[in-house]
């Protein structure tokens, strides 16, 4: 029993960065169409840029901060205006092949111009653990629960709460309704390729220590992003967290009663299950086909 | 009324002749390749065979992707299945022209089975479910050992023997190839052209507007889904027996993306785009891993990088890939 439980701490811990990688996804596909194969590439350089700066001496904290200006400013405005806004007009499949050409590249070029190598990166929790009840749980689980937490928490409030949010999520929800209404469409959609931008980059920052920061790290994670992201419902942000922590938990329960080695066929088969008895996702609601 | 009828039958001229220049290409070109590798080196021999051998594969793609407006990225899946049937049945003495069918037919059945759930809902939900597929057949191969023999995989597959004769030599062996993709080409080609295919062409321009005339949606991208997994199979099985031994890193879904990206960058829906996108993703960067040249080993090391914005750069200026090039400038000096 101290085993499960400790299973499924874990595994919401992972399950929680998955999901705020998800969450960027779905913002990104609600506000502004976009599927975004890179996603998991959006991870990977954010790890490599604090890393660069440990290099530079710099403290882990500070390495974090510019590492989420650089990423904002790159993959999240420079993406929008280099790539997805050229792009738009030609429709989905197109905006989709240049995000897995650019995922492409951009692996390309951290493996040719840097290394191909795994580089660990310190934790930005303290190490060791606690036991509760004769449950052991580390410091980093607990501390990536707590911040993940109050990432999605605070983001829903900004969501939910404020002017700006809630004309976000008008433009989600009908782009053309919101322009009517006085909306500046524009800019509500570059804050979502900016807050997409800083999401990874925080993803990033928990997920390095334990998984380490390698050219090829975004497969697994951007492909995480995606499934969690239809598993909870592509139309939800709380679907994104739903999918996110139960994929990271039946991964973990799966690599410990079953066998490792199929962990990561997990998130496939529990897609597989939603879209067969549940195709909008857990959370999500069916959307009219817009003829 | 005369006019009409003029225009009609000067047309039908026109179309024509188009298609005997064709066929005197296509001729004149499979004579090129069959007489040329006779004064090529091995190496260059066998890596016009590895590009044949993808080709099977990215032409079934293309059918899904170009012709059903479907995106897969599990076809390096379907090339493995192949390959491993064929490794397995070869080695166990099932002759050769009776593995291909069966990897056909297995590839097939699995496409249905993976396209049914996928297809049901959203279209790009296939691009995921494929992708997901594709990391569960590569863990299979690696993990199996007792039936993949895992990393170390499986060595010496036989090369065909057909009524008796041997392709065991590498020319022998490209000239089968090369045969056996002439027929699956032509396969692709007759139906595209029948009632069949016309109806995949139609489903892909409009959707609604072919469903409201009567063609199931579902069904027939399902069918152009497996029939497309289908040619991978069989791409898989020339694989196995021109390299005589697999294991599971050249069916990893990377692979998938690249073979994607091949009937994209070549252009998709285009019954050459296929050979075009392959000779790039394939046969380039292998020519360049070959060679000694020191400006060459460069641009190895650093091809993928200028292949990842190239398709970029495609998607922005030309998204039609490489062989709509033409069209687009014939369109733009018309406007003119």
């Amino acid at each position: 029993m101290g085993d499960f439980i400790q299973l499924i701490v874990s595994g919401t811990a992972t399950g929680a960065i998955y999901a705020l990688a998800a969450l960027g996804f779905t913002l990104l596909w609600q506000a502004a169409g976009v599927i975004n194969f890179a996603q998991g590439e959006f991870v990977m350089l954010p790890a490599f840029a604090m890393l660069a700066g440990m290099l530079f001496g710099l403290p882990l904290w500070l390495a974090f901060l510019l590492a989420c200006v650089a990423s904002a400013i790159v993959l999240g405005a420079g993406f929008k205006f280099g790539i997805v806004d050229p792009l738009i007009r030609h429709g989905v499949i197109p905006l989709v092949i240049a995000t897995l050409g650019l995922s492409i590249a951009v692996k390309s070029i951290v493996r040719a111009g840097y290394s191909a190598e795994a580089f660990p990166l310190p934790s930005p929790f303290p190490s060791g653990q606690f036991s509760i009840a004769g449950i052991n749980v580390s410091n980093s689980d607990i501390g990536t629960l707590v911040l993940a937490g109050a990432i999605v928490i605070g983001l829903q409030a900004f969501l939910n709460k404020t002017v700006t949010g809630r004309a976000m999520q008008a433009v989600a929800q009908n782009t053309d309704s919101a322009r009517v209404l006085g909306i500046d469409v524009r800019r509500m959609v570059l804050y979502v390729f900016l807050i997409n931008a800083v999401l990874a980059a925080v993803a990033a920052l928990l997920i390095t220590p334990t998984y380490l920061a390698k050219f090829d790290m975004g497969d697994s994670i951007g492909q995480k992003a995606f499934f969690a992201a239809i598993i909870g419902g592509f139309n939800q942000t709380r679907g994104a967290l739903l999918g996110g922590v139960l994929i990271g938990v039946l991964e973990n329960l799966v690599g410990y009663y079953v066998s490792p080695a199929y962990k990561e066929g997990v998130a496939l088969v529990l897609f597989l299950a939603v879209i067969l008895f549940r195709p909008e996702g857990l959370l999500g609601k069916a959307e009219e086909r817009k003829v | 009324m005369s006019d009409l009828r003029e225009a009609a039958a000067l047309e039908g001229h026109a179309s024509r002749s188009a298609g005997l220049r064709h066929a005197a290409i296509l001729v004149a070109v499979l004579a090129a390749l069959l007489v040329g590798a006779l004064y090529l080196k091995r190496s260059d021999v066998y890596l016009l065979t590895l590009t044949m051998v993808y080709l099977m594969a990215t032409l079934g793609l293309n059918l899904t992707v170009g012709y059903a407006g479907q995106m897969s990225l599990g076809q390096a899946a379907f090339f493995g299945i192949g390959a491993y049937i064929a490794a397995i049945a070869l080695k166990a003495g099932v002759p050769f022209l009776a593995v291909v069918p069966i990897a056909a037919v297995a590839c097939f059945f699995v496409g249905l089975a993976l396209g049914f759930p996928a297809l049901r809902v959203q279209h790009h939900y296939l691009a995921f479910a494929t992708l997901g597929f594709n990391v569960l057949v590569f863990l299979v191969m690696r993990n199996e050992e007792k039936v993949t023999g895992g990393t170390y995989g499986i060595t010496s597959i036989p090369r065909p023997t057909v009524f008796g004769w041997s392709f065991n030599g590498h020319y022998a062996f490209y000239a089968f190839t090369l045969a056996s993709l002439v027929i699956l080409g032509g396969l692709v080609w007759w139906l595209l052209r029948s009632p069949w295919g016309r109806a995949f062409a139609a489903l892909r321009d409009n959707p609604i507007r072919a469903e409201s005339l009567g063609v199931n949606i579902t069904a027939y991208t399902l069918l152009a889904f497996a029939i497309g997994a289908a040619c991978a199979g069989v791409g898989g099985v020339y694989y196995a027996s021109l390299v005589e031994f697999i294991e599971p890193g050249p069916f990893h879904f990377s692979v998938s993306l690249m073979m994607l990206l091949a009937v994209i960058v070549g252009g998709s829906g285009r019954f050459y785009g296929p050979a075009v996108g392959t000779i790039v993703i394939i046969l380039l960067p292998e020519l360049l891993r070959s060679s000694n040249h020191e400006a060459l080993k460069f641009m190895q090391k650093w091809y993928l990088v200028f292949f990842g914005l190239a398709v970029v750069a495609l998607m922005v200026w030309l998204p039609g890939g490489l062989l709509s090039f033409r069209d687009r400038t014939l369109r733009k000096r018309s406007a003119k």
